[in-house]
């Protein structure tokens, strides 16, 4: 099945991503589930949708678990089977594959997949402990090792083997930033200079504030079909031709490598493989930029550049919209946010509007291949999904 | 059976710290050492270990200082933690007592058992960390 369509994308719903105060998940997912529908006139969701995913990490937020159910019910679809999955911040990624091998088992024609997360009403330091549960308790969280410390941790490995530097992480914001100040649905649609960058305050050295994704509010979802039912949905569909996935240590210590995440790699050759694509076909992608070494690294895991290049890559403006390979054209999570759930589905939504041509300011010309990355925790699991424009 | 043998889990391990031992379990039939002990060798699904000793030095691999902290560790921040790769081989991670300045990749540290006793509600675990050697 080499490069044949797995799945079909029909429609594809965001909201809008930011602190949306006095919003609870379930309200916020409907907002992203209203756009879907509305964006195909031809879809009957309550005839149509036979399940639905959904990405949610977790329950500590708004002290409320039970997501699938909760989330059918606010979208209109009661009764559906509906299944949450949880893969910290690949939660939504995770959906995708799972929205995936239900539509190729045949046990359903068309589903919803989506992911959620409600964060903003939280403290700083009540995020940062949530957060941290993606990470190992006993060795990690236990000796104080928060989420932005085991990418710090990465950092410093990664400065010390290949010499990347402050002002090349520093690039990826400022690079995310202006991709941001494009996209009306980014939580933050402000551009910012080096200087913001690297005078911000430190969160875990090396990584400072703007080396950090930010805690947000917002909801994803798509609707998937069988290829060859697309086109009674839609003209315009976006084929997803790969779809990788892998798992690796819970404690980022016991890897072989802090310079590379063993998951994100292994799903890259799946999908490669899969989509019998190569990186240099890839036209626009949407990588996991929870901090910036995160997506010097993916760069380099998915094989944009050679491993250790990927500091040189955004600093040359080589992932920037214009560039040889744009990357997080939608702000990314850095600047679009980060509302874990919410991401993996989140970064098909902007392929999404990439292969359909609807992405206004930040379109990329011709882009007709596309791909995601979706990373959990520290690198425990990874997604890769590679798009065709239908 | 001269003694009983303590069942290889993360419970064990640190109550093995508390007396002030830094123990790993060791497959006897491939001979992986497991740091944290497990039981089942994810290598060969042996669950046939022995306990070993391990010495508590150690090279750093990589570290940070952490300014923002959960709310339990916020009275000690900024704290450097690192990443201990011991003399046998095995990964740690761990707190680091140094002044940032004078951490470095590379540089030879050694497990202190710490001043911490077990703690009063679940996981009654103590901490440990890294000093200079």
């Amino acid at each position: 099945m080499k490069g044949k369509p797995l799945v079909s994308i029909v429609s594809a719903g965001l909201s809008k991503f930011g602190k949306l105060e006095g919003l609870y998940a379930r309200e916020i997912f409907a907002e992203a589930a209203k756009e879907a529908f509305d964006r195909c006139p031809n879809l009957n969701p309550k005839k149509d949708i036979q399940a639905l995913f959904i990405g949610h990490m977790g329950e500590s937020y708004e002290h409320q678990g039970h997501t699938g159910a909760t989330m059918a019910e606010w979208a209109g679809l009661l009764h559906v089977p509906a299944t949450r999955t949880e893969a910290a911040c690949a939660s939504s990624g995770a959906a995708l594959r799972a929205a995936i091998y239900a539509v190729l088992s045949g046990l359903a024609d068309v589903v919803m997949v989506g992911g959620v997360e409600k964060m903003t009403h939280r403290s700083t330091a009540e995020v940062t402990e949530y957060l941290a549960m993606a990470s190992d308790y006993p060795f990690e969280q236990w000796h104080g090792i928060t989420f932005p410390g085991l990418y710090a941790l990465m950092a410093t490995a990664h400065m010390h083997k290949y010499g990347t530097t402050e002002k090349q992480l520093a690039a990826v914001a400022v690079k995310n930033h202006y991709h941001g100040s494009l996209n009306p649905k980014a939580h933050m649609q402000k551009e910012i200079t080096p200087e913001n960058a690297l005078s911000s305050r430190v969160i875990a050295w090396p990584l400072k504030l703007y080396d950090c994704s930010l805690i947000t509010d917002g909801a994803s979802c798509l609707i998937l079909t069988k290829p060859e039912l697309a086109k009674k949905y839609t003209d315009t569909p976006v084929h997803i031709i790969g779809s990788g996935q892998a798992s690796d240590t819970i404690g980022l210590y016991e890897r072989e490598s802090f310079t590379s995440l063993a998951a994100a790699r292994l799903a890259a050759k799946k999908a490669y493989e899969m989509a019998d694509v190569k990186p240099e076909n890839i036209d626009v992608a949407e990588v996991h930029d929870c901090f910036t070494i995160a997506e010097i690294i993916a760069y380099e895991d998915l094989g944009f550049c050679k491993p250790g290049g990927g500091g040189q890559l955004a600093e040359k403006g080589e992932t920037k919209l214009g560039g040889r390979i744009p990357v997080n054209t939608s702000g990314g999570l850095k600047a679009k946010g980060h509302p874990v759930g919410a991401t993996g589905t989140g970064q098909a939504y902007e392929i999404f509007l990439q292969l359909t041509r609807q992405a206004d300011k930040r379109q990329v010309k011709n882009a007709e291949i596309g791909l995601t990355h979706n990373v959990g925790g520290s690198g425990a699991t990874a997604t890769v999904h590679i798009y065709r424009r239908g | 059976m001269a003694e009983q043998i303590q069942a290889f889990t993360i419970e064990q391990f640190y109550k093995h710290l508390l007396q002030g031992k830094l123990m790993g379990a060791k497959c006897r039939k491939c001979g992986k050492v497991h740091l944290p002990p497990r039981p089942l060798c994810d290598s060969c699904f042996s669950k046939d270990f022995e306990w070993i000793e391990l010495s508590p030095k150690g090279k750093l691999l990589t570290y940070t200082v952490i300014h923002v902290a959960p709310s339990q560790f916020q009275g000690m921040a900024p704290y450097a933690v690192g990443i201990v790769q011991l003399e046998n081989g095995v990964k740690i991670p761990g707190m680091i007592r140094a002044s940032p300045e004078h951490i470095k990749i590379g540089m030879p540290l050694t497990m202190d058992f710490g001043t911490c006793a077990a703690t009063q509600q679940w996981p009654q675990w103590p901490r440990y960390f890294f000093k200079p050697a």
